[in-house]
């Protein structure tokens, strides 16, 4: 496929390897933001082909991963509800919650349904007026556009039983998050390209000052990804901390202007929380007045239901980069993609997934080889 | 889940917020919203998530990694080999 295949190329992605090995010269900690370059990475074996001085660390841009447990909960509940219809992603129907996940909700005759786009929920509504019709709307800033069009479209075809259930994160205040921890080891980022396809990368110009680390917007192929380490550790090597755009094919400075358009008039910034790591202020996106009535929310009475999360599942400390999924006591062993503890291990997106199915039969790596490095 | 695919758009029905795409992807072919790419054109490339088109691939941009790699491989082709002088 165009604009495939060819960023695929090994003997270029070797080329880019040798000139990250010629450039540096000491240890550097990069981290990539999504769940989507961390199974490409780990797919592929691009860390591997990098020079020891390089460590990568996995970033928490998996929305099924960092979706708390107790929106998993109100998910469960709504479904759950007879004559409810819940649409979703395929990959939140293995996501445990408390007790079970939407796969045993569905096998115990709730009408659970896989739907590929946002829009095919609403067309589910308008096909069953009778029936109240919820979408789960996860997600980072890429899909927000698409679950705002569901429920503008909704809205001008005066849906009354289609709602969303919001749970949208946003990537720049997890990234202040990790880079403002005393523990942080971070030194540089590769910003989730798909994101900024949308959002721009202005909103990453005050975070690289801010905290003098180099952030270069980079997609998601072998060639990508290469680049982008390269770009990024040429920074560190000449002390320049500023954003780079690898993804030009796709990343425009501003974003898709129409798309975030859409996106302020359906969605406001609010605070939320991120299983693993707690409530970020201004972190992710809820409903505005204009669209309230559109919230699974307030109108399944779920809103003030609360979770505790397993404090066995060090799904936190693995999304922030400060520990990597082998030093994880349950990893392997209690914890599979079959039987999954936290949701790293549930999406192929999360990093403990990644590895159980790319690297589970090598040799284990040293333990807490990712957090020793510290800048 | 923030994947996003690129396809060619082989026609272009609807107008604004309706504006819709047959966008073949190295041979399958699927319905794609244009909502959120206005200047996309029939022959042009987009990036295709859940359904929407959110940008269009920009050509030149994309012959850039490989401009740079090639750079690259004429730089190292300039430079003193080990033990040369």
């Amino acid at each position: 496929m165009k604009f495939v295949e060819e960023y695929r190329d090994p003997v270029a992605a070797r080329q880019f390897a040798e000139a990250i090995s010629h450039t540096v010269t000491r240890p550097w900690t990069l981290m990539e933001i999504c769940g989507g370059q961390t199974h490409s990475i780990v797919k592929y074996g691009i860390d591997e082909l990098l020079p020891k001085e390089v460590t990568l660390v996995h970033g928490p841009g998996c929305p099924v991963c960092v979706t708390p447990l107790e929106l998993i909960d109100k998910a469960l509940q709504i479904a759950a509800q007879p004559g409810v219809i819940f649409c979703s992603f395929g990959d939140m129907l293995r996501v445990p919650g408390s007790s079970r996940d939407l796969f045993s909700v569905k096998a115990a005759g709730g009408d659970v349904r896989i739907v590929y786009s946002p829009t095919d929920a609403v067309r589910v509504a308008a096909q069953n007026p009778d029936k109240p019709v919820v979408f789960f709307a996860v997600g980072f800033e890429t899909t927000a556009p698409a679950n705002a069009m569901s429920v503008f479209q909704a809205k001008q075809m005066g849906l009354k039983n289609y709602s969303i259930l919001v749970s949208h994160v946003l990537v720049p205040p997890a990234m202040e998050v990790i880079l403002g921890s005393p523990d942080n080891h971070v030194q540089g980022f590769l910003a989730a390209g798909h994101v900024c396809t949308v959002m721009g990368f202005e909103e990453y110009e005050p975070l690289a000052k801010k905290f003098k680390v180099p952030i270069v917007v980079t997609g998601f192929e072998p060639l990508d990804l290469l680049q982008g380490i390269y770009m990024c550790v040429s920074q560190l090597e000449q002390g320049r901390f500023e954003v780079e755009n690898q993804y030009a094919r796709a990343v425009r400075r501003a974003g898709n202007r129409p798309a975030q358009e859409l996106v302020a008039k359906v969605f406001r910034v609010v605070p939320r929380k991120w299983r693993g790591i707690g409530e970020i202020p201004q972190s992710g996106l809820g409903l505005t007045p204009e669209y309230a009535q559109f919230d699974a929310e307030t109108r399944f009475g779920v809103s003030e239901y609360t979770a505790q999360e397993d404090p066995e599942c060090i799904s936190g400390l693995v999304m922030q980069g400060a520990k990597k999924p082998q030093d994880c006591t349950a990893y392997g062993k209690r914890c599979t993609p079959d039987h999954p503890l936290g949701a790293p291990m549930v999406s192929s997106e999360g990093a403990c997934a990644a590895y159980y199915r790319y690297r589970r039969l090598r040799e284990p790596e040293p333990a807490d080889a990712g957090s020793q490095r510290r800048g | 889940m923030c994947l996003a695919v690129p396809g060619k758009i082989l026609s272009i029905t609807g107008e604004d917020f309706a504006r819709m795409a047959r966008v073949s992807f190295g041979g399958i072919v699927k319905e794609v919203s244009l909502a959120y790419v206005p200047e996309a054109e029939v022959g042009h490339y987009v990036l295709v998530h859940v359904g929407f088109a959110i940008s269009v691939v920009d050509e030149a941009e994309a012959m850039r990694t490989f401009e740079i790699l090639k750079q690259m491989g004429e730089l190292e082709e300039l430079e003193p080999k080990v033990g040369e002088a």
